[in-house]
């Protein structure tokens, strides 16, 4: 049986995560996620599970990690100057394959910058932010209803690829009440991670024992000993710098990805089949796209929209294989202009890319991008 | 010391006008604090809270000097830079002026995420007072707890439940690890005790290297007392000892104020809604917690003040 509710952007990622088996939460109040730690610090208990603030956002991811070494499914939530700070755990959490999910509701930047308005600024960050060749999974909701289902997404692909999970939000849909159906429980997929078999003489933790490139993961307290290390490492968790060790580590990590973009690639087209011009977008940017496409659509301009739920890995097939048949793309974006260079790397060059770019803390509007797709196509 | 008077004919530095909230101990705080520089050249540098941000609401800025306001973490390293490339200048002779130096953080920017910068500066010796506005929670993002909040209290992220009755662990003893950087300065005020206050400042101004000054700054959304009431709420946390004033000059421990009698903490916790769930029947057991850890912190700072142990007298 499901249930209608009310809800904010940030409730629903509270809500989507502890149904996803969420059980730790660790945090630091930053504008415009703090609901999210708010909402944590209220409901966690009553599922059995634990909050804690922590004194910085560098310290909530590190908490995070132990957290989820030892055992729970493990967020923490944060807005762009947090985001930031916690870049340097995200790639410890990438190389040590901890699952855990990192919320980013995206506010108006560099630095402190609007931290009550909307951005999409972290399109690069979310998948460059920490240093060095690392996996990493981006998806991104476009509506309260999608934020509940994304949060429990992110948790899955966290714990079935051990890899970090950016769920990449913003203002607009943190702090927007929809209408939310929730489902049932029980219609909810839950996956956990892999465990070692307890039968298990010696536990190599970073070996791939099924060869699908995700070694099983022992908890802290399990009675297994590992080593976990921000050092390269082989299959035995202890350091090496030997380039085939470290060949072998890198191409694993960033394979467990590369490998399996079906499964991980996710994003909705809207009218594209027969579009000449096609909106390439996501999170609330979305929704004026839509808006847009369905009044130009009466005025019987021919505009269709992909809309990419998983930002990284980049959808980079169904965006070449539409740059062959439209004639236009156009990338909306409140940013100077991120994602539409991963489009028009991704895109045939006789496609003609356009961006649509604002950066002044306000959402683009369906007017603005009906105006965007006109004079695009007058041009043409 | 000056009289009222003529601390009164001080350029102000803070101008009125900011947004700060009615009943708000911010505004009361810095400005006392900046009377004491007198008629120097002063530079604020400030970490993100509601001083910087109900003072410098875009287009107007209440600051009658140069303000600085870097990311959250980082007043103690930003002022750090600044009074290092002062002293360079000044010795290379391409500065005539004296400048001093003071950054205003709340307690989360202080106890919190600015720890370390704040440790950093102490530590290295720059000549500047820093000024811990503390109210006790994050209240610029909506009053979550910080490690400045006192037991007991209710914040959105120590809700005060069926279960849980507030906030479960005592207060870091911020001005005591200041203290412990060994600076040549480090005190803890009251705006209550305006005079005392004033001498802090100026002391802390005067001294040659760094000072640290802890103010109680309450917050009317965060505290729900009634506003009007503030000094009287100050007052009440020195005389319950809830916030001891006293100093730490060059080592010395000196302590500034000694209340006569014992006064229950109750008398600080009944004017304030966030503390208002500790007096329904159950929670009597949290009141006891209280107080037993303000009576072991009074008697501790009396050892260090070189005091006789006692409470005072009932």
């Amino acid at each position: 049986m499901s249930k209608a509710k009310l809800m904010q952007g940030n409730e629903a990622c509270v809500e989507g995560a502890i149904a996803a088996g969420m059980r730790f939460f660790a945090g630091y109040p930053i504008t415009p996620s703090t609901e999210i730690a708010e909402l944590s610090a209220e409901n966690l208990p009553k599922v059995g599970g634990k909050f804690i603030q922590m004194e910085d956002e560098i310290a909530s991811m590190g908490a995070v990690i132990g957290a989820s070494l030892t055992g729970l499914k493990a967020m923490t939530a944060t807005s762009g100057p947090g985001f930031s700070l916690k870049q340097e755990n995200i790639g410890f959490a990438s190389l040590n394959e901890v699952p855990c999910v990192v919320v980013n509701v995206q506010r108006g930047g560099p630095s402190t910058g609007l931290p009550t308005l909307p951005a999409q600024g972290e399109v690069m960050q979310a998948r460059w932010g920490t240093h060095g060749d690392h996996p990493i999974i981006v998806i991104s909701p476009s509506s309260v209803k999608e934020t509940y289902e994304f949060a429990i997404r992110a948790f899955n692909l966290s714990e079935k690829y051990r890899v970090p999970c950016i769920l990449l939000m913003d203002e607009v849909i943190a702090h927007m009440r929809e209408r939310v159906e929730l489902p049932d429980p029980s219609e909810i997929e839950i996956v956990n991670r892999k465990k070692p078999d307890a039968s298990i003489e010696k536990y190599n933790p970073c070996e791939d024992y099924d060869g699908d490139g995700i070694p099983p993961m022992a908890s802290f307290g399990d009675g297994i000993p590992f080593h976990v290390t921000g050092l390269i490492h082989d299959k035995t968790g202890f350091p090496s710098t030997k380039p085939e060790v470290t060949q072998n580590l890198i191409d694993r990590l960033m394979g467990k990805i590369e490998n399996n973009l079906e499964d991980i690639i996710d994003y909705e087209e809207v009218l594209t089949e027969d579009a000449e011009t096609v909106i390439v977008t996501f999170g609330s940017v979305a929704r004026s796209a839509l808006r847009a496409i369905n009044l130009l659509r009466e005025e019987g301009i021919k505009v269709g929209m992909i809309r990419l739920k998983t930002i990284w890995p980049f959808p980079e097939k169904v965006i070449q294989e539409t740059s062959q048949r439209a004639k236009n793309i156009i990338v909306p974006e409140m940013n100077y202009g991120q994602l539409i260079d991963v489009v028009k790397a991704a895109a045939d060059s006789k496609c003609n890319i356009v961006g649509l770019n604002k950066y002044v803390g306000e959402l683009i509007t369906p007017e603005e991008v009906m105006a965007k797709v006109k004079e695009v196509i007058n041009r043409a | 010391m000056a009289t009222l008077k003529q601390l009164s004919k001080v350029p102000e530095r803070l101008a009125g006008g900011h947004r700060l909230c009615a009943g708000c101990g911010h505004g009361i705080s810095t400005r006392m604090i900046l009377n004491a520089a007198e008629d120097d050249n002063v530079v604020v540098g400030c970490a993100t809270g509601c001083l910087e941000v109900a003072t410098t609401i875009y287009p107007y800025t209440a600051w009658n000097c140069s303000f600085i306001h870097n990311a959250f973490e980082n007043a103690g390293a930003t002022l750090s830079g600044v009074e290092a490339a002062y002293r360079s200048l000044k010795k290379q002779g391409k500065l005539k002026d004296d400048f001093k130096f003071v950054a205003f953080g709340g307690d989360g920017g202080t106890y919190d995420i600015g720890l370390q910068s704040l440790s950093g500066a102490m530590e290295r010796g720059h000549n500047m007072v820093y000024v811990c506005l503390d109210n006790g929670a994050y209240m610029n993002t909506g009053i979550q707890r910080s490690s400045a909040t006192p037991m007991g209290a209710d914040t959105t992220t120590s809700p005060a439940g069926k279960v849980v009755p507030g906030k479960q662990q005592p207060r870091k003893d911020l001005t005591a690890i200041m203290a412990a950087h060994n600076i040549p300065y480090a005190a803890q005020a009251s705006i209550s005790n305006w005079q005392d206050v004033h001498k802090k400042a100026k002391k802390a101004f005067d001294v040659e290297g760094p000072a640290f000054i802890n103010m109680l700054s309450p917050c009317p959304r965060g505290w729900r007392y009634n506003t009007p009431d503030i000094v009287e709420l100050c007052k009440i946390a020195v005389e319950t000892r809830f916030w001891p004033i006293y100093e730490v000059e060059d080592g010395k421990w000196i302590l500034n104020h000694k209340p006569k009698k014992y006064v229950p903490i109750e008398e600080f916790l009944k004017p304030q809604g966030r503390f208002r769930h500790l007096f329904t029947p159950g929670n009597e057991h949290m009141i006891k917690r209280i107080q037993k850890e303000i009576d072991d912190r009074w008697l501790a700072l009396l050892e260090r003040c070189g005091e006789p142990q006692e409470l005072p007298p009932r």
